[in-house]
């Protein structure tokens, strides 16, 4: 396991333990407070950051915009007033944080358009490849992750963790263009099956619409729960592989009960508490995976515009970009924080 | 020092002891299968990539003096065929591994070195200074690791320094956490109070005693991070935010789509290079891997 899974585990008891514990039912507004205001914090952070990290771009913005050709000085002056270039710097920082907490990330510079626009013209898109591919992952991933725990070391176990290991390795990218190129292109005899990018072919309507996303969602999905399954049944299989040697279970087998219900009902449910906070964790990392997925298939999402605006690079689409990342991670961590003391009746009580 | 003496010296005492548990280490890693696997492979990459310059020629990647046609399939001339511009891809590939496996141990160092830094140093001073450090932590710890180090690429020069800082001030969070965790337990241990007892500075309680305690943990975390490190080496190099004068896999990948490989159906430009990273990074994960359950039997990663 690379450095975002495992070690984690090592960690544990840091990781998991969402710090106090929540002993009375009136502890948890306070619990509740405090994780909120420190995700506002780091959103705050991210959005500070984003605006200075993307100010040290060597070259001049306005330069990028025209595109080299010939613009008379006149020209640029008004280009600069139409962006705000011409502020000093600490005028740009707070005009630009007073319009960030109003939603506003300026205008892209190649589109011409409200990056909140183009934002949220993208977001459905990535919220469907993503959302399919993380419901698929997590089930795919517990599901062989519990089975490979509960034989450990026998041939099924030692298939599966191979396998997930092995397409852990894979940049996923790379077994994005390989299945472009079998499925959608086709070799020898292997006619295409697969459109090889976009969302859609366009003029479809109703069911047939329906039917044709999810044609073209096929190969984006397969190729991100390919990549990201592996971290998900890496996770289950140690969380599950703590709890095995637990009296509880010795106790569960001594009533007499079947191996799959003691599977079932005793170690799985204790095994996914941890499970939950480590797959909110590990978003980032399937973060990146979309940015490279979209990329490669020409997903009209958020990461295929994050790549078009890096190319350029488009300033305010990619500090925008940027945040709504990191946002969401934020967000997510947060929402497995909030939920994890429910979910666990020794710290909820 | 009176070395020639080992009775007496503690110097050579300390170094018998540590040979004692290298030797035990090695005992017990050699039982696991995976991790041999891994090291084997390892090894025959380290030594491809020292000894590159003996097979192929440095201007492998130069665009004009190419050997071949562009665009050629395998043949026996060129085993893996050739690129757009007529360049032996097998070269390339072997060329490549150079780049990818030095940027991945200089990122994964670097990236090790500040997460040892911060952890050890938080563990060791407590009070606003580790809560500082360790919120810091936590941030970069939420941060989407490779969105950040996108945009660090972005807003530096393309070189390789670009790439290894991007990589390495990205990623050692965990490091930190773990290594912090790791000093907190040892700092409870009694020799630490004897040390301090006799008058140790906190210079000399971090690394007399600390250091070397985290040191088995840093080995194993350093073994995992390189994987991490070459896949967004490879990653960022396809984004076109490497140097794009230096050959590596990720950089070849680049090409391969740029020059239409995938709509042409051009399998065999694109398989040696993600197959040589995949190996790769596979190979330190199970040697990673393999560390890790040897320091930690209880982890129950292996077998």
């Amino acid at each position: 396991m690379t450095a975002e899974a495992t070690p984690a585990l090592v960690g544990d008891t840091q990781q998991t333990a969402p710090g106090p514990r929540v002993r009375r039912g009136s502890a948890y507004p306070r619990y509740l407070a405090g994780k909120v205001a420190g995700a506002a914090v780091s959103l705050l952070a991210v959005l500070v950051t984003s605006f200075f990290l993307f100010r040290l771009i060597p070259g001049d913005p306005v330069k990028t915009m025209t595109g080299g050709r010939q613009v008379s000085a006149g020209q640029l002056a008004a280009y600069r007033e139409e962006f705000g270039l011409d502020l000093p710097l600490w005028r740009q920082f707070t005009d630009y944080c007073g319009k960030a907490l109003t939603g506003d990330f300026g205008t892209s510079y190649q589109f011409r358009a409200p990056v909140v626009d183009k934002i949220t013209e993208a977001l459905p898109n990535t919220l469907l490849l993503t959302g399919t591919a993380f419901v698929l992952y997590t089930a795919l991933g517990v599901f062989l992750g519990t089975r490979s725990a509960w034989r450990r070391g026998g041939l099924g176990d030692r298939f599966n963790t191979g396998l997930a290991l092995t397409l852990y390795s894979i940049p996923s990218f790379w077994l994005g263009l390989l299945l472009i190129i079998v499925l959608s292109v086709g070799i020898g005899p292997l006619p295409g099956m697969f459109p090889t990018g976009g969302m859609e072919s366009g003029g479809k309507e109703g069911f047939a619409y329906v039917v044709d996303v999810a044609h073209h969602l096929v190969l984006p999905v397969v190729t991100l729960v390919a990549v990201e399954y592996g971290q998900t049944l890496l996770v289950t299989r140690s969380a599950l592989l703590d709890e095995m040697g637990s009296d509880y279970l010795t106790t569960a087998r001594a009533k007499g009960l079947r191996d799959d219900l003691v599977r079932r009902r005793h170690a799985v449910p204790n095994a996914l508490l941890p499970t939950v906070t480590l797959i909110f964790i590990n978003l980032g990392r399937t973060v990146a995976g979309v940015i490279l997925v979209e990329t490669v298939f020409s997903w009209p999402g958020l990461g295929g515009l994050f790549y078009q605006a890096l190319s350029v690079p488009d300033l305010p689409l990619v500090q925008g970009l940027f945040f709504v990342f990191a946002a969401a991670v934020i967000v997510m961590n947060t929402l497995a924080d909030l939920v994890y003391p429910l979910l666990d009746p020794r710290v909820a009580r | 020092m009176t070395t020639t003496d080992p009775a007496l010296s503690p110097r050579a005492l300390a170094r018998q002891r540590r040979r004692a548990s290298v030797a035990r280490f090695w005992r017990q890693y050699r039982a696991e299968r995976a991790g041999l696997y891994g090291l084997t492979v390892l090894a025959l990459c380290a030594l491809l990539a020292l000894f590159a310059p003996l097979f192929v020629g440095s201007d492998v990647s130069s665009v004009t003096g190419a050997p071949g046609r562009p665009m050629t399939s395998p043949s026996a001339e060129f085993p893996l065929g050739t690129d757009q511009f007529g360049r032996d891809l097998l070269g390339l590939v072997v060329w490549g591994s150079r780049v990818s496996l030095l940027v991945g141990l200089l990122a994964a160092v670097l990236s090790v070195a500040i997460g040892t830094l911060i952890g050890v140093t938080a563990g060791h001073f407590k009070g606003w200074y580790a809560t500082v450090m360790m919120r810091i932590t936590d941030w970069f710890l939420v941060m989407p690791t490779l969105v950040l180090a996108i945009a660090l690429a972005t807003v530096m020069s393309r070189s390789l320094t670009t790439t290894v800082v991007a990589i390495g001030v990205t990623t050692w969070p965990t490091t930190a956490r773990l290594v912090r965790a790791q000093t907190l337990a040892v700092e409870t241990r009694p020799y630490i109070e004897r040390a301090k007892a006799l008058g140790g500075g906190h210079w000399h309680i971090m690394s007399r005693h600390v250091l070397p305690n985290v040191m088995p943990l840093v080995l194993a975390q350093t073994t995992l991070i390189i994987s991490t490190a070459i896949l967004a080496e490879a990653t960022l190099a396809f984004l076109g935010l490497g140097d794009p004068t230096i050959v590596s896999w990720g950089g070849l990948l680049q090409d391969a789509r740029e020059a239409g490989a995938v709509s042409a159906g051009d399998w065999w430009y694109l398989v040696p290079p993600g197959v040589a990273i995949a190996v790769v990074a596979l190979a330190f994960t199970l040697c990673g891997r393999a560390v890790e359950s040897v320091l930690n039997p209880r982890l129950g990663v292996s077998r």
